[in-house]
């Protein structure tokens, strides 16, 4: 890359998908999702990175009860800073009784720092009203509380004064790949022998 | 069993069910045994039976039991004829008397009625009986029963007795005549046994159901008469009644009765099956031979089953019966039986008079049994016991027979498959990272390659217990002599004491040296100085050596004492259990010497102790007249001082004197510190010599050998012999048993990993077990621990008796030259014996009387050697030292203080202090202070937690980098700028990765501005004193960012979450009636418009929509003629028909963000344009967020141009044929309003004055008399412009900081109350009137929220003003407000980038120059105030500003309203007042929170007293406090002030 040769830059790719989600309880999902990640990253591709993605709606099927989206994600970062390593932001939407559109989850995750497959689960919850009352009523008028932004979850910061409600779950792979950590100094773990470890069993998982 | 039990269930639910109808029909019980005979009709049966089919069940059942019930009566009847007469009936009679009377009123005439209630009824009282016959107790079942029909038919009896007598003649035909009847009825309706008669001879071949199915037949067919009836029911069934003249058949029904009910115990099972082929016969037989009607009867008893049950009774009412408890548990324990869970005795499960065999020691194999707790088992046997034939079920070793453990070893169920994926998340499998063992970076250098290999050798010798729970009393004592022994030996090893003594006389010989020479040569300060120091050294060693003689002795007298213990132990026990002897050998000595080395000893102590004593006493002396005289001196003092006092309690007033004795007070009192009390001081007494010889001797006595006593030098050996166990008593002989059950064995654990056992060694009489074990381990990681566990083994099982850790060697230890150490191991375990084991952790005495108690725990020592193995060649197998822990590392080498040093691998505290002894550590040297700490530590003897704590543990390990690296490295400087945000790295991206890429660029402007906070440039201001002030402003500005900053991380529920409120009841309802409203209303209402957050926004989103409306009161075109300069012929000419006609053609010119738009052009001075502008808005830099919209400083500017129209021509030939028309734009007037009022209010409304220059050239406000509003328009003066101006989309205005500040509590110094109550007050209002601003408490400049009244006080204005118009107070009033008009504005949220009211004083307003519309108001009020006027602050909104200060005036001609920024005033009733709403009244005693309905100055009554009108805050309930102000009092104006703001504003000058 250009770019490294005038300033020293490591890159983190992310590629992956949402694979799908587990709520026992609602059906026809779709899932938002985001990147939050700190002042010294920056994300290669802009497209899909900036703004909010929207995967497809899913419903369950006869026979498993799993959500499946099989999202793609793709991404690359740059960064000079391995503080504010990027998050991935899932929320996930779907109708409610009334047919109106409310919040099912909020959950992040760390991008996984090792290169290789990773598989991640993440718990999902929403803020719960502040009474009950308000309760039913978001329940029948169909607003539900809701963060302010969904990358709230995504920062410590605030998160005293709210209460929330665990709901479910989101799986997502990743395919990681990191170019010149290492060189910088950033030393992330695995060596060959155990990425070749992860690689035959993500095989075997997707033999099965 | 389980089938019949099945059956009988069922039956027993139906008849449950059928309860009520029972209930319902219980007075019409007897209608059957009374009516019958007068209602007989055969022909309904069917419908009867139809009938009781649809009820609730299968008429068959019912019909069965009716019959059987009747059957019972009769029978009862029968039983009770011979004895009817004389029993006493009234008792049940009533409610026989009752039944008839309601229940056959109506359904006597139809009999079909009349016979299905009883059915109900008699099941009903079956129920009751129901329960016995489940059970197996036929006997009492059955005579139980028959005391009951007997009691029943007492009753009977009693409605029958009248027909009894008459009839008794015709009885016996009747019945005859019945059972005919009834066999003709039997053969056809039951089995294939063709032979009525047969069947009734032969009882037993008849099936209980079948004998009720014939009476049911028999009694629907064939109602008795009267005389039947009571044939029937008298007849006795009674079996103990056989010579009754009953005919045959009834005997014989009673018999079957019996046989019904065995059989139904018996053959419960078969009753079903058969029965259904019964009924199959049955069937058959019914169609054949029958009437059709009785087709369905038949037909439906296809499910009838067999009901023994006897009706207890028809009728009967009684009291609930109570059973006590005491026969219930009677009746329970007859009933039920419970398995005790006690265990049985063997001799109970076996056959009489067998042993218990046990096949297993008689060499069989026995499987294992099944485990099976001991209360089922137990349980189990006793059930088993009470059946027959139980003891079966018992073995010849009395256990229940068993098969073995029935549990496979492996598992024959499949694996299971999951076919699909959802596998419980517990099962899936996780893959793990291999983790690296703790020990994996320690590997050895080296010991990759097999020959680097390392080995250590542990030498397990032995063991030794100094005390084991099975120690016998004798064992204890003897292992305590051989423990004194062993000291006793040590000690004579060493022989200190003899050292002692020889240095004691070598002392004293080289004293007495020195004395002579002394004597001879006179003193010299050397020698004096030597002979004091010997005498020092002298003492020193005599003391230290009668310390050791003193040892030696209560060794020895110890040794002897404990050895006489163990002899009286063994005298008393009789029996011997160690070969300890212990000998004394006597050493004689030669009296005389003895005596005389004896006595010669004690002279020369006696002498030296008297040198001391008068060394000592002259000390003392000469201290205690220094003393003395020190005394002397302060009683001196004491009594001058008490003269001074005297006088001065005379005088009373000399402080300096009194001062002045205090210190010499002070001073006597540090002269004499250890003489504070007037104590004297006493002589010292001269010491006694004859005392002093006295306690020598006694000492002599007491640590010394008498003189010319023998040397007794004990002698511990073996040789003794150990009583052999058969001569002991049991308990001993138990113990040694136990004893040599034992065995030991020892564990080595390397890096606590079980790396080899010893063997298990058994354990000796004498406590000592032999391994001689060496092992070798080959090393490849580093030695952290080795540690020995001891374990104890008794039979299979062994524990775990005490650990010891083994230092590891160091590696000049090698094998062959370590010495074989002896470690000493302990534990606490709890051991206690019934035999002679004296146990351990258990108190023991040796005392008779059990006192002096003393508990032993299990210890012991263990010999063993670790060292390292030697290779071939010699070569020692050990790590180089480098490789030890402590080096690898460093991080945690700092901890250990040991290793810090350098001493690696000196775990052992004993070779650390050898070490340090031969090292010759400095004790004072800083850097060995760890390790002189660790030594006292360690032979102190406890190990205690040091007494400092540290706060950052381990602080120094996680710095990853040095603070001065920290300090000095560029980027950890910009990183950390930016996580303090300041300023200018606040969101700075990309700090540069490595060092050298950032650029010292980057500081450049932090650093500048860090400089510039120090000095002032002033070159950039107009004079010094406007530097000052911007610099003071940016300050504030800073201190308010930091604090915005602060706020900013202090999140409210509402800052994160998004919620709906909850609707109250009205909204709901608004909402419910919003359902029923027409779609489309013909007034439509005002859709509030979505408010758009600012973050999505992006360039040309935004747009200014600015409606121009219509303007008033243009100024005209004064008439040409005026303008000599620009006339030309065609305006000279149409000069008239001009000036009638257009006076003005003006346009409105709105310009923003250099965007410039205007309306068309207008005619008239009061145009109408009604047109609506768009024009675009860009935010600085892109940036749409809430923060940078609010600072936008950019202005919408509105002007106002007149269109002037020329016509002009080049010349007059072609004007004939072309028109040159010139437009000239002539400026009129503008209105500039700032983006922020727009944001911050989404939308203004309303009519702009128009500012226009004083004087306009070529117009004037006089026009001609054709408007409407010429009326007010006069007083006006003014030009109007009125606009609509909103931001589309509607951005959502930044929330102010207020609240949060007022949250994060910034310190205020106000009443914490008050806050509550303006914090209640001004929700309230919100709540009441959401669109009047109410301001109560105000946060000043540090930041500080401080109640509003305060800033309203009287103030100054200069003094220029008061005098410019003595006379004229009226002027000198629009002089003020023009002054304040006149400082800067400056809006808050502009300067802070947020929104926020920072109120500051008038003083600081008048020193910074600037300030929003409050500080303005509260300004001009307080100047008004020290005019003299009524004035107060008002709160409201006006336009453009929106929410702001006014100030209020009252005057004799009524209020005013004072707009302080522009320094005009209004009338009350003014239109164009820009004041729309009256929030709140504000001067230096109360707030008044306008409740009026309409809140514009025009309605609204400034009359503050009315309480309906004005709610005040301060009222009777909550009173002023007396708040002081926080203004100054008086303000000082320097005339240089005033001339500053002359070189801006030019206008003043002209004032003055």
């Amino acid at each position: 890359m250009e770019k490294t040769s005038n300033s020293s830059v490591f890159l983190l790719t992310v590629n992956g998908q949402i694979e799908g989600a587990n709520f026992p309880d609602y059906d026809n999902l779709y899932c938002k999702y985001c990147y939050v990640y700190g002042h010294d990253w920056a994300p290669t591709t802009v497209s899909t990175v900036e703004k909010h993605c929207i995967t497809q709606i899913t419903s369950k099927s006869s026979q498993s009860h799993k959500l499946i989206w099989n999202f793609p994600l793709e991404t690359t970062f740059k960064s000079t800073n391995p503080s504010g390593w990027p998050q991935l932001v899932v929320s996930v939407y779907g109708p409610d009784v009334f047919g109106n559109d409310v919040v099912r989850g909020y959950g992040a995750t760390h991008i996984p720092f090792t290169p290789g497959q990773h598989i991640r689960t993440i718990p999902m919850f929403v803020p719960e009203p502040t009474w009950r009352l308000q309760k039913f009523t978001g329940w029948l008028l169909g607003r539900r509380p809701e963060y302010t932004d969904p990358k709230v979850v995504a920062h410590g910061e605030g998160r005293e004064v709210t209460r929330v409600r665990s709901q479910g779950f989101v799986t997502v792979s990743f395919h990681i790949m990191t170019k010149d950590m290492k060189r910088m100094g950033y030393d992330t773990g695995p060596t060959n022998s155990s990425t070749v470890q992860f690689a035959t069993s993500s095989q075997s998982r997707d033999a099965q | 069993m389980a089938a019949s039990s099945d059956i009988r269930e069922k039956l027993r639910m139906k008849r449950r069910a059928l309860q009520d109808t029972l209930v319902k029909n219980k007075n019409e019980d007897d209608i059957q045994a009374l009516v019958p005979s007068a209602k007989f009709n055969v022909d309904n049966q069917p419908t009867a039976m139809k009938e009781a089919e649809g009820s609730d069940e299968d008429p068959g059942e019912s019909l069965r039991r009716t019959l059987r019930a009747q059957r019972e009566k009769r029978k009862t009847k029968l039983l009770e004829q011979p004895f009817v007469q004389d029993e006493d009936v009234g008792e049940v009679s009533p409610t026989q008397y009752n039944s008839p009377n309601e229940g056959p009123s109506s359904r006597v005439d139809d009999s079909v009625v009349s016979t299905r209630p009883p059915t109900g009824s008699q099941r009903g009282v079956s129920v009751k009986s129901e329960q016995p016959s489940s059970s197996l107790h036929l006997d009492t079942f059955v005579t139980r029963h028959l005391q009951e029909k007997l009691r029943a038919a007492r009753s009977k009896g009693e409605s029958l007795q009248q027909q009894e007598t008459s009839k008794d003649s015709s009885e016996p035909v009747s019945r005859l005549q019945r059972l005919k009847d009834r066999d003709t009825i039997t053969r056809f309706d039951r089995e294939a046994d063709p032979v009525s008669s047969g069947r009734h001879d032969d009882p037993l071949t008849l099936r209980s159901r079948v004998k009720f199915q014939e009476q049911a037949r028999r009694v629907e067919k064939d109602f008795p008469t009267t005389e039947e009836a009571y044939n029937f029911f008298t007849f006795n069934y009674e079996p103990d009644q056989p010579s009754k003249p009953e005919s045959k058949s009834k005997m014989r029904q009673k018999q079957r009765d019996g046989v019904e009910e065995d059989d139904r115990d018996e053959n419960g099972q078969e009753e079903a099956e058969v029965e259904e082929e019964d009924e199959a016969e049955e069937d058959n037989q019914d169609q054949n031979e029958f009437q059709s009607e009785e087709a369905p009867l038949v037909r439906n008893e296809d499910n009838l089953f067999v009901i023994d049950h006897l009706p207890q009774d028809f009728v009967e009412v009684r009291k609930a019966e109570y059973v006590g408890f005491k026969k219930r548990v009677q009746r329970d324990c007859e009933l039920l039986f419970t398995p005790s869970f006690r265990a049985v005795p063997t001799s109970v499960k076996l056959p009489e008079n067998t042993m218990p065999r046990f096949l297993e020691d008689e060499g069989l194999y026995v499987g294992q049994r099944p485990a099976v707790s001991l209360t089922n088992k137990n349980i189990s046997e006793n059930r088993i016991l009470k059946m027959a034939e139980g003891s079966k079920w018992f073995g010849d070793d009395g256990k229940i027979l068993a098969l073995p453990d029935p549990i496979k070893e492996s598992s024959t169920r499949p694996p299971l498959f999951h076919m699909d994926e959802e596998l419980d998340p517990a099962l899936q499998t996780v893959y793990r990272k291999a983790m690296k063992s703790q020990y994996a970076n320690l590997y050895i250098a080296g010991a990759t390659d097999p020959e680097g290999d390392y080995q250590l050798d542990v030498d397990v010798s032995g063991l030794i217990f100094s005390h084991h729970p099975l120690f016998s009393r004798e064992h204890v004592l003897a292992s305590r002599l051989a423990q004194l022994y062993d000291q006793y030996l040590s000690r004579q090893q060493n022989n200190l004491t003899g050292h002692l003594t020889e240095k004691l006389n070598g002392l004293r010989k080289a004293l007495r040296n020195m004395m002579r020479i002394h004597g001879e040569q006179g003193s010299s300060e050397a020698l004096q100085h030597r002979i004091s120091e010997y005498s020092l050294e002298v003492r020193n060693t005599r003391q230290l050596r009668d310390l050791e003689q003193e040892k030696d002795r209560t060794l020895l007298r110890s040794i002897i004492k404990v050895w006489k213990e163990i002899k009286s132990l063994r005298e008393f026990q009789k029996y011997t259990n160690t070969p300890f002897k212990l000998f004394l050998r006597r050493e004689n000595v030669d009296r005389a010497l003895d005596e005389w080395e004896y006595e010669g000893e004690i002279l020369k102590e006696v002498l030296e102790l008297e040198a001391e004593s008068e060394e000592q006493y002259q000390k003392k002396l000469a201290e205690y007249n220094k003393q003395l005289e020190d005394w002397k001196l302060w009683r001196k003092k004491q009594k001058a001082k008490q003269k001074k006092k005297k006088k001065k309690s005379q005088t009373q007033d000399d402080t300096e004197e009194e001062q002045e004795e205090e210190e010499e007070q002070d001073q006597t009192e540090s002269e004499d510190q250890f003489e504070e009390d007037p104590v004297k001081p006493e002589v010292p007494e001269r010491p006694d010599i004859d005392s002093l010889e006295r306690w020598v001797r006694e000492k002599a006595s007491r640590i010394r050998r008498k003189p010319g006593e023998a040397i007794l030098v004990p002698e511990l050996c073996t040789s003794g012999g150990v009583t052999a166990s058969d001569l002991c008593p049991r308990a001993e002989v138990a113990r040694r048993e136990d004893v040599s059950r034992r065995s030991l064995f020892i564990k080595i654990l390397y890096n606590y990993k079980e790396v080899s056992r010893t063997d298990s060694c058994s354990l000796s009489t004498d406590f000592r077990v032999h391994f001689g074990q060496i092992f070798n381990l080959k090393v490849l990681n580093c030695p952290q621990s080795i540690n020995l566990q001891v374990f104890e083994e008794i039979g299979s099982s062994y524990s775990l008796l005490a650990q010891v850790f083994v230092p590891v060697p160091d590696p000049s230890v090698v094998t062959g030259r370590a010495p074989i150490e002896e470690i000493e191991f302990s534990s606490n375990q709890h051991v206690m014996f019934d035999h002679e084991g004296v146990g351990s952790d258990v108190p023991l005495s040796f005392e008779s009387d059990g006192s002096n108690k003393l508990t032993l725990l299990t210890s012991g020592k263990l010999s063993c050697c670790v060292s390292w193995g030697i290779g071939e060649e010699g070569v020692p197998l050990a790590p180089p030292l480098s490789q030890h822990p402590g080096g690898t590392h460093r991080g945690l080498g700092h901890l250990d203080a040991v290793s810090y040093i350098g001493a690696s691998g000196l775990y052992d505290m004993k070779k650390i202090g050898e070490w340090a002894v031969q090292s010759r550590l400095d004790p004072n040297d800083p850097k060995n202070t760890s390790i002189m700490h660790l030594l006292k530590v360690a032979s102190s003897g406890e190990v205690t937690a040091p007494d400092y704590f540290r706060l950052e543990h381990l602080q120094e390990e996680f710095n990853f980098v040095s603070d001065e690296e920290m300090e000095s490295s560029k980027r950890f400087r910009l990183l950390r700028l930016r996580n303090q945000e300041a300023p200018e790295f606040r969101n700075y991206k990309f700090v540069p990765l490595l060092e050298r890429e950032v650029s010292d660029k980057v500081f450049q402007d932090y650093e500048k501005r860090l400089k510039d906070g120090e000095t002032i440039d002033t070159r950039q201001h107009l004079n010094p004193h406007r530097a000052v002030v911007a610099k003071y402003l940016q300050q504030i500005r800073e201190s308010v960012i930091n604090r915005f900053i602060l706020t900013k991380h202090h999140y409210q529920l509402s800052d994160l979450v998004i919620e709906e409120e909850i609707p109250s009841i009205g909204i709901l309802g608004i909402n419910l009636f919003k359902l029923a409203e027409s779609k489309r209303p013909l007034k439509p209402q005002r859709i509030e418009r979505k408010k758009v957050t600012a973050q999505n926004l992006s360039d040309g989103d935004i747009k200014l929509l600015i409606n121009v409306i219509r303007a008033h009161n243009i100024p005209i075109r004064k008439p040409q003629s005026s303008k000599p300069g620009q006339s030309s012929q065609s305006a000279v000419q149409g000069s008239d028909w001009y000036l009638s006609q257009v006076q003005v053609r003006p346009f409105v010119e709105v310009s923003f963000q250099r965007t410039v738009l205007q309306t068309t052009t207008a005619d008239g001075p009061n145009p109408s344009w009604n047109e609506e502008l768009q024009l675009p808005f860009n935010a600085p830099n892109g940036d749409y967020s809430t923060g940078s919209l609010q600072s936008v400083k950019d202005e919408v500017f509105i002007n106002i141009f007149d269109e002037v129209l020329y016509e002009t021509g080049p010349d007059d030939k072609s004007r004939a044929t072309s028109i040159h028309t010139q437009i000239e734009k002539h400026w009129l007037g503008s209105v500039k309003i700032p983006f922020s009022t727009i944001y911050s209010q989404s939308k203004i409304d309303g009519a702009f004055k128009v500012n226009t220059p004083a004087v306009l050239l070529g117009y004037s406000r006089e026009h001609g008399n054709t408007s409407v509003y010429d009326q007010w328009r006069s007083t006006q003066g003014g030009t109007f412009v009125r606009l609509f101006i909103t931001v589309e989309p509607q951005l959502v205005p930044g929330e102010s900081v207020r609240e949060k500040i007022k949250e994060a509590e910034f310190n205020s110094q106000e009443d914490e109350r008050l806050l509550q109550a303006s914090e209640k007050f001004e929700k309230h209002a919100a709540g009441g009137y959401p669109d009047r601003p109410c301001i109560t408490t105000v946060i000043d400049l540090s930041g500080k929220t401080i109640f509003i009244t305060r800033y309203i006080r009287p103030l100054n204005p200069p003094q220029e003003f008061l005098d410019a118009f003595p006379n004229n107070p009226q002027e000198a009033t629009s002089l003020v407000a023009r002054y304040v008009s006149l400082i800067p504005s400056l809006p808050d949220q502009v300067s802070f980038s947020a929104t926020c009211d920072l109120l500051s004083t008038c003083d600081q307003f008048l020193t910074l120059l600037a300030g929003d519309e409050q500080e303005h108001a509260v300004l001009l009020c307080n100047y008004f105030l020290f005019l003299g006027k009524k004035a107060w602050l008002i709160i409201g909104t006006a336009i453009p500003e929106g929410p702001t200060a006014y100030v209020l005036t009252h005057e004799q001609s009524g209020y005013f309203i004072w707009n302080p920024s522009s320094g005009q005033f209004y009338e009350k009733g003014d239109t164009f007042c820009p004041l729309q709403t009256v929030g709140c009244l504000v001067n230096s005693d109360n707030v008044w929170f306008n409740i009026q309905e309409n809140p514009s100055p025009l309605h609204t009554n400034f009359d503050i007293t009315k309480v309906k009108m004005w709610k005040p805050f301060f009222s009777r309930s909550f009173s002023h406090p007396g708040l002081s102000s926080v203004q100054v009092n008086v303000k000082p104006y320097l005339y240089t002030s005033i001339f500053s703001f002359s070189l801006e504003c030019p206008c003043i000058p002209k004032m003055f």
